[in-house]
């Protein structure tokens, strides 16, 4: 089983993320669990969102806390909160920033054996409009984890969004896909 | 074919809802539930569900609205939560007294104060005796399924109560799961039409429902519930053994997992069960004899069910997310009256776990592990009841 963590804060769409990369791994014939941290969710403030992938039906359902893959849609949040607790030992970390591979290491209380680096913002800022960085960051995740086809992201996110908003969100996907920089650590 | 897809627990039930066909739905938005009558709402707006739906100013008015339609004789749905059902507590007795199948789905949550919006089942044990049969989801297809099984049961000639479906709050109303949606021709079929026979209203036929019972016939009329709700639990198992034939997936009252051999055996409801499996699995590869059981049915409670578990193990263990102050959780309670007459039972322990939304960890079960284990070793129990994963800190 896979373990995600998603980092973000209320209103960049995290516990959407979650919800999103589950349908993607279902696509291709997976058994998923995607829920939020079952907090108070306001604007702006941090928030934790999980998704489990298996090849076996899931039955357990408490918060994960050993988490293979950390994602952070907020690059404010690497000051705040500590993103790697538990990390396991091999796990990887997806973050989205504009800062450089040793600047974000520094931040990090454990070091991750693969660390993924995106500019999701500009991304998101750029296709959308808007600096919401959820579908963008899921392409760094299919390219970073390999856990689920870039294809399978795409068709998930146009089944949550609708229409024209489904393409740019797409877009997004595929764009952070393709620019996200890789590093083993 | 049935479809296979991606959905909350919250969406199950509004889907489950849809598949029923009920004519009436009344609700009133709490979280976590909002999203069950708002989900409903569309279906009905977008012309897939020819169904009325009222919009009520609070969940006393909802749960009225439906008594009215019910004894109108149609099939009737609603959803809530906590501090909601709390609020309908006073119809609840009214609808199983008229003997009306109401089907009702709650996301079970803890009741104030303090204010939580996070999971519990104080809510549906709080209501354990109004009337209704209570069924408890492991996970988002079983909140589906058991819908339609509350119906299945409710609406039988032989029962006619109405029935709730608890599932979790949160950890099973906002969390994604793999759900299949059964053929609605299949649910069709299974459900049937609700034709009412026993009283409803029509100016044909001039009735009143409800009314004063005086002494002479007050008791009689309680006593028809009791007996209704001891006929529910045939009537559970031939609609259990009727749903596994048309969709293929198996339900019992209580679910034994990894029990024989076990000589502590942990009962617990909802999707504690599932969580309670995979340490299972993990406490076996380390050499520990237990097996977990899951209760899917509360009310009627499993009494013949309880006793053929008990016979099985040593150390018969609770983990409940409810509390009767002054007493011990309600389903140990339930479940030491079930064994008082028998005249071997196992050694009884219960285990207070997860109020407000506390995450039950595999930690917090190795804590109910060793406490089952001395109990095991000493042969006695000294303090029955134990609250795990508590912060003594704070207290």
């Amino acid at each position: 089983m896979i373990e995600i963590r998603f980092h973000g804060r209320g209103g960049q769409g995290a516990v959407t993320a979650a919800n999103i990369l589950a349908e993607a791994a279902f696509i291709e014939g997976k058994y998923v669990q995607a829920f939020p941290f079952f907090g108070v969710e306001r604007r702006g403030a941090p928030v934790t969102a999980f998704t489990r992938i298996d090849e076996k039906p899931i039955r357990i359902k408490t918060q994960i806390y050993e988490p293979d893959v950390v994602v952070v849609l907020d690059p404010s949040l690497l000051e705040t909160v500590d993103v790697t607790a538990g990390l396991k030992e091999d796990g990887i970390v997806i973050v989205n920033t504009e800062k450089s591979k040793e600047e974000v290491l520094e931040k990090l209380k454990r070091k991750p054996k693969k660390l993924a680096l995106v500019d999701a913002t500009t991304i998101a800022l750029e296709t959308l409009g808007l600096p919401i960085t959820n579908t963008a960051i899921l392409g760094a995740v299919a390219k970073a984890t390999g856990l689920v086809k870039i294809e399978s992201v795409e068709t998930a996110i146009k089944d949550t969004f609708s229409g024209e908003l489904g393409e740019k969100n797409a877009k997004a996907a595929r764009e952070a896909f393709e620019k996200t920089q890789i590093f083993e650590v | 074919m049935p479809i296979r897809t991606v959905m909350k627990a919250n969406e199950a039930a509004a889907w489950a809802a849809k598949l029923a066909k009920p004519k009436v739905i009344a609700a009133f938005p709490i979280t976590p539930s909002t999203l069950v009558p708002e989900k409903i709402s569309e279906f009905v707006a977008n012309g897939e569900l020819d169904a009325e739906f009222i919009k009520v100013e609070s969940e006393h008015s909802a749960i009225s609205a439906l008594v009215g339609a019910s004894a109108a004789g149609v099939r009737t749905f609603t959803a809530t939560a906590s501090q909601g059902l709390a609020l309908m507590h006073e119809v609840l007795f009214i609808a199983a007294g008229m003997r009306l199948p109401i089907v009702m789905a709650i996301g079970n949550r803890a009741l104030s104060a303090p204010i939580n919006i996070w999971n519990d089942w104080q809510d549906t044990i709080s209501q354990r005796d109004t009337g209704w049969i209570q069924f408890y989801a492991e996970n988002n297809q079983e909140a589906l399924d058991l819908i339609l099984l509350a119906y299945k049961v409710a609406e039988d000639e032989r029962v006619l109560l109405p029935a709730m479906v608890g599932f979790d709050a949160f950890i099973l109303t906002h969390t994604v799961e793999p759900v299949e949606i059964p053929d609605q021709e299949v649910v069709d079929e299974f459900l049937g039409e609700y034709e009412p026979k026993h009283a409803y209203l029509d100016p044909k036929r001039p009735i009143t429902q409800g009314t004063l019972a005086f002494p002479a016939h007050y008791m009689e009329a309680r006593y028809l519930v009791w007996e209704a709700m001891e006929n529910a639990r045939k009537v559970i198992d031939e609609a259990f053994a009727e749903f596994e034939k048309k969709f293929g997936r198996k339900y019992q009252k209580i679910e034994e997992y990894r029990t024989d051999d076990a000589e502590i055996i942990f009962v617990t409801m909802g999707s504690l069960a599932g969580t309670l499996k995979d340490w299972v699995d993990k406490k076996r590869e380390e050499g520990y004899k237990v097996g977990a059981a899951k209760m899917t049915v509360y009310r009627p409670f499993p009494v013949e069910e309880i006793r053929e578990l008990a016979k099985k193990t040593k150390v018969l263990a609770f983990i409940e997310k409810d509390i009767s102050m002054g007493l011990y959780g309600a389903v140990f309670t339930d479940a030491s009256a079930a064994l008082i007459n028998e005249s071997e039972k196992p050694l009884m322990l219960d285990f207070i776990a997860g109020l407000g939304g506390r995450d039950v960890t595999f930690n917090q079960l190795d804590e109910a592990l060793s406490i089952a284990k001395e109990a095991l070793e000493k042969g006695k129990v000294e303090k029955p009841i134990h609250w795990i994963g508590l912060r003594k800190e704070l207290l």
